[in-house]
């Protein structure tokens, strides 16, 4: 019996050793071809060797992976700006500092902030009493939370002019009280909240479920209220995934069209915000104006990517704080 | 008493996990809540902290009912098991926590700072987080924090249980001779024995949910009151009827016994047995090398006995005929546990006495 079991042993560890050496083109091929194999078509270091997929199907799929990237958001990406620059820097200047377009701007700028605040304070809420509290509806909360990327956003757009608008169920109320919600502001802050609504809540869940409630616990115990237990013992903790929570939550809100469409009502120079300023100028059949416009917004969604970048590399070098 | 529990009950759902405890410990002493797991010993603990409150029954903490009173203002320090330092803040700041909501004065901090991380042996390691300690200097981090407010009483959960075999024995030392040296009163949760007796000044032993007996270790271990109690300290053999074991014929009646590894003595077949009729045929059905002793399983009348043997004897292997004796051993039945002295040894001993 036990003869048997060494005997096995034995076969399964000659095999494996086969396996490396055919996988890597034997021991003596090894040290010769790794140098000079290229850098994007080697399995990771750690990869096993009887795990390697072979270098053609490697090269396939990053190879698919970079020609995807390339059509799909290179080459658009490249389009909108040769036409944003292609009659030079004059008109692309020209279009960028219009009214219209500095207008739209501020109120891109807005509704971001308005929207990003209130998703803020909601997500921390809402992510501290799912984390910390057991109730009623816990699982309701967590589903509706999801509600927003599920529903298309024009649907998110006409629920609002559905609740406040002139065939609304709220219209009397508002008109009672003289508030303007539809077609103004307010409509595109509340667009944009309910668009970008599970960003912030979805990020901090897990990453305050994870951490668990000890610590807090003692700081308790030590006689910490409520604000020192949350700015000095789990915000630090929770800081960084808070911010990449926001940096997402805002280059969503900035880019946001369809809700923000429908409850804009278009009326030039007020509700108009950055992308609906861009499809109105493209309506028109502008040669440089929609696409210089649209350059703003991808320069800016280049800082918010740069902006999620550093925070991520920052997040990564706390992270042996982590270690227990 | 300085820290009392009078009929003391807690209920989850329909699980009494604490039933009817009262105990009582003096000041400066350094108490072990000892249990198997499911025992209601943390929740014991927690209730006294305040992390828990109790459905009945009142805990007084010196000669203060503290029911009522919020677990920050009944001046206690609490170790947690796993310690929850908070890991974003230094050695210094974890310290200085419990002085900064008290609002103490900045230098005042400093100071009493300093004097633990003094006291902890830790200085120079002010600025150092959580994760760049070992897991002995954690827990000496924690016990720092539990004790700068100047709590007028330490709790610890499963102090030692996070940490590696060979630090603990160390830490255990260490945490005995600070509590000493401070003169707090203590009370640490444990579910091991030896740390318990090794520790502890007293020891609450409980068991689902009721306090077994409460003493010290000395008394618990010579003079248990329960089964249980015989049981759960020193590793017994726990064996049906005894009465049929030789020196044991004429012994009360009881529903089991326990029979402690230093009850028992095994000699080979050429060692001179000083009682001859009153020692066992046995056979030796395991060996295990324990470092200082052979920890030898017996096999007498069927029943499995364990025993140490000194390595300064010869040397027994598996299936080698010996005898044993068996000086005494712990009989109860469900009210009481009795020692009980192996009666021919004393016949002998008398007769041997009186002959001379």
């Amino acid at each position: 019996m036990s003869a048997a079991t060494t005997g096995s042993k034995a076969v399964f560890e000659a095999a494996a050793l086969e396996a490396t050496s055919l996988a890597a083109g034997g021991p003596a091929a090894t040290v010769l071809k790794t140098p000079a194999a290229p850098l994007f078509s080697r399995p990771r270091p750690n990869r096993p060797a009887y795990m390697d997929e072979g270098r053609l199907l490697r090269r396939g799929l990053i190879a698919a992976s970079f020609l995807f990237v390339f059509v799909a958001i290179i080459l658009p990406l490249a389009a909108v700006l040769s036409r944003a620059f292609g009659h030079g820097w004059g008109p692309f200047w020209a279009a960028a500092t219009d009214l219209f377009t500095v207008r739209a701007l501020k109120l891109t700028l807005l509704t971001t902030v308005s929207a990003v605040a209130a998703n803020t304070l909601f997500g921390l809420a809402a992510a501290w009493a799912l984390t910390r509290f057991n109730f009623r509806g816990q699982g309701l909360l967590i589903t509706l939370i999801d509600l927003p990327f599920a529903v298309s956003p024009v649907i998110a757009g006409l629920i609002f002019i559905l609740t406040f608008g002139r065939l609304g169920w709220l219209h009397p109320l508002l008109t009672a009280w003289d508030v303007k919600i539809v077609f103004a502001t307010p409509g595109l802050v509340l667009a944009t909240i309910f668009v970008t609504l599970p960003f912030v809540a979805r990020e901090l869940i897990p990453v305050l479920a994870a951490r668990g409630a000890d610590e807090e616990q003692a700081a308790a115990l030590m006689g910490a209220g409520f604000f020192r237990v949350f700015f000095e013992v789990t915000l630090p903790h929770i800081r960084w995934a808070l911010l990449y929570s926001v940096i997402l939550c805002a280059a969503r809100a900035m880019g946001e069209f369809g809700a923000v469409s429908v409850v804009s009502g278009h009326l030039r120079g007020k509700t108009i915000t950055l992308p609906l300023h861009i499809e109105i100028l493209y309506n028109e059949h502008k040669i440089t104006e929609p696409f210089a416009v649209a350059a703003i917004l991808v320069f800016s969604s280049l800082l918010i990517l740069l902006a999620r970048n550093i925070v991520e590399t920052v997040a990564k070098k706390e992270r042996y704080l982590d270690v227990r | 008493m300085y820290v009392e529990l009078n009929n003391v009950s807690k209920n989850f759902g329909h699980f009494q996990a604490v039933r009817n405890v009262s105990f009582g410990l003096e000041k400066g002493v350094l108490g072990a809540l000892l249990g198997p797991s499911g025992s209601g010993k943390t929740t014991i603990l927690r209730m006294i902290a305040g992390l828990e409150n109790p459905d009945s029954g009142d805990i007084f903490l010196d000669q203060l009912r503290v029911n009522d009173i919020e677990p920050s203002r009944r001046g206690l320090g609490f170790v947690f098991q796993n310690y929850a330092l908070f890991r974003y803040m230094t050695v210094f700041d974890n310290i200085a926590f419990g002085l900064k909501t008290q609002k103490v004065p900045r230098d005042q901090i400093r100071q009493r700072v300093e004097e633990l991380t003094a006291l902890i042996g830790m200085e120079g390691l002010e600025s150092r987080y959580p994760a760049q300690l070992s897991g002995g200097q954690r827990q000496r981090v924690a016990f720092a924090r539990a004790l700068a407010p100047n709590p007028r009483i330490l709790l610890l959960d499963e102090p030692f249980a996070a940490i590696d075999a060979k630090v603990r024995r160390e830490l255990r030392s260490w945490l005995r001779g600070m509590i000493s040296q401070l003169k707090i009163t203590s009370i640490f949760v444990t579910h091991d024995q030896a740390e318990a007796i090794e520790v502890a000044d007293q020891i609450i032993v409980a068991n689902l949910g009721r306090v077994e007996q409460a003493g010290t270790p000395l008394e618990l271990y010579r003079s248990p009151a329960t089964p249980f109690v015989a049981r759960f300290l020193g590793d017994s053999t726990v064996i049906g009827d005894y009465r049929v074991l030789a020196g044991f014929e004429n012994a009360p009646e009881g529903a089991e016994c326990a029979i402690r590894p230093e009850f028992i003595r095994i000699y080979d077949l050429q060692e001179p047995i000083q009682y001859e009729n009153s020692v066992e045929d046995g056979e030796v059905v395991s060996l295990a090398f324990r470092g200082d002793s052979i920890e030898t399983g017996v096999n007498v009348r069927g029943f499995v006995l364990t025993a140490f043997r000194s390595l300064e004897k010869r040397p027994l292997a598996v299936g080698q005929k010996v005898k044993v004796l068996i000086y005494r051993l712990y009989a109860f039945d469900r009210e009481q546990a009795l020692l009980i002295g192996n009666n021919r040894l004393d016949d002998v001993a008398d007769g041997y006495r009186i002959g001379i």
